[in-house]
């Protein structure tokens, strides 16, 4: 399964995605500039990633926390999610995230 | 200026592992000041996850972020530890005697034979959002530009305000300056708040006593000569977007990690991580250990247990670099009345 990620510098990667893994963990494994201050504990907003194109409604919702620990990202869109609490499964097979500003 | 402060081991962050430390090091009789930006102890535990269980520090099957730090803090306790929070560590200068001096921004100086550098991933500081120039009107002066806290409400009086943010630090300003700003305007990205209910319920009153604008927007232009902030561009969700007056500009969307002025105290860095060896924990400076998140070596995880470990092992060889002419008495807390005297248990 991949994950197509594009960096801030807008460089597209094309990162393999593992069952169960979290996209953030795929990211920073990835050697993608990603934060992830907490660690994946949906607890300070770091992994912030907007998800493009038409992926974002295939993705099951957002938590009450995820959308409560996203009013402390920066430049939030209705595309925002915390990478963290997207879980990698053959349903976000090509998913592609980019890499919200710091 | 005040006289400096003379102490042996000056540590860097009041974390979970620098609070271990200065057990550590009290079994061996040295005495610790600690600094650290923000106004309380626990680093990450108690800023990032203060109510999160974490399951694997030995011993202790769950426990929270802010137990393990009252923990940590109740096993220090006998050592007396000296903290400085609120205070970042600016500036770290050797002594011709070979002590070193650490400044703060507060302007406190510490004077010690050991430095330990705790810091986790750095210092935390307020998240500045990406808008083109905003830090041009940082620093601005007070009650004008852009500000990440409010030290003096007054300065703010008669002044057009925008907040920005969902959480408790941007309600709770709205609701407090409202009362003296010439106008007051709120903006998120979303119609509902992460702050507490009665916080948001009071704001939604002052919203409906025309006290308070809200906008769900986001600022994305800052206008203005530097430091003379007139105004920002603010975009709705449907991307409309339109000028907005306004004389101070107060982004609340709580701390990041930024490694800080670490970078420049003459430290060796690898990918903003201190090496270290991992038989003393001692940086490539002599006299400078980091131990926790913020020091590298092979195998290296980044786990609360690796550094208590680390601390352990630091505070021996700090002992021999504080107290170069003495013999140091290797004990168990279990069987040893002497450290059970330091500890106040018997």
């Amino acid at each position: 399964m991949k994950i197509i990620a594009v960096d801030r510098q807008g460089k597209e990667h094309t990162l393999e995605g593992r069952d169960g893994w979290s996209v953030m963990e795929i990211l920073r494994d990835g050697g993608l500039d990603i934060a992830a201050e907490c660690g994946g504990a949906c607890a300070c907003a770091t992994c912030h990633v907007y998800v493009n194109e038409g992926w974002y409604e295939k993705l099951p919702p957002p938590s009450e926390a995820e959308i409560d620990m996203l009013d402390m990202a920066l430049a939030v869109e209705p595309n925002s999610r915390l990478s963290c609490q997207i879980i990698c499964s053959d349903e976000t097979d090509g998913i592609k995230v980019t890499v919200a500003p710091e | 200026m005040s006289t400096p402060i003379e102490t042996d081991v000056v540590i860097i962050g009041a974390g979970p592992i620098g609070l271990f430390a200065v057990f550590e090091l009290g079994l061996l009789d040295l005495k610790c000041h600690l600094v650290d930006i923000l106004d309380r102890p626990g680093g990450q535990c108690t800023e990032l996850y203060p109510e999160k269980p974490i399951y694997d520090i030995p011993g202790l099957p769950i426990v929270t972020g802010q137990e393990l730090v009252n923990r940590l803090l109740e096993q220090c306790k006998p050592f007396d530890p000296q903290f400085h929070f609120g205070e970042m560590a600016t500036a770290l200068e050797k002594q011709p005697d070979g002590k070193w001096k650490l400044k703060t921004d507060a302007g406190t100086e510490i004077i010690a034979h050991v430095v330990v550098v705790a810091a986790g991933a750095g210092s935390f500081q307020p998240k500045r959002p990406p808008v083109p120039g905003i830090e041009l009107h940082e620093n601005a002066g007070d009650g004008v530009g852009v500000h990440y806290a409010v030290r003096k409400m007054e300065t703010f009086r008669g002044k057009n305000i925008l907040i920005a943010g969902g959480g408790d630090s941007a309600l709770d300003w709205v609701i407090n300056l409202a009362p003296l700003a010439k106008t007051m305007t709120l903006v998120h990205h979303r119609d509902g708040f992460r702050a507490a209910a009665h916080s948001v319920n009071q704001m939604r009153e002052l919203e409906a006593a025309g006290k308070v604008r809200f906008h769900v927007a986001s600022v994305k232009a800052v206008h203005g000569e530097p430091g003379k902030l007139t105004g920002v561009t603010l975009a709705g969700p449907d991307k409309s977007e339109w000028h907005h007056e306004a004389d101070a500009f107060l982004p609340f969307f709580g701390l990041t990690i930024k490694l800080g002025p670490i970078a420049e105290f003459g430290i060796n860095l690898h990918e903003n991580l201190i090496p270290v060896d991992t038989a003393r924990f001692e940086s490539e400076t002599p006299g400078i250990f980091a131990i926790g998140d913020i020091n590298t070596y092979p195998g290296k995880l980044k786990l609360i247990l690796s550094g208590f470990h680390e601390a352990a092992l630091m505070a021996q060889a700090a002992f021999h670099v504080a107290r170069p002419n003495e013999k140091l008495r290797f004990q168990y807390t279990t069987s040893s009345s002497n450290l059970q005297k330091k500890l106040g248990v018997s």
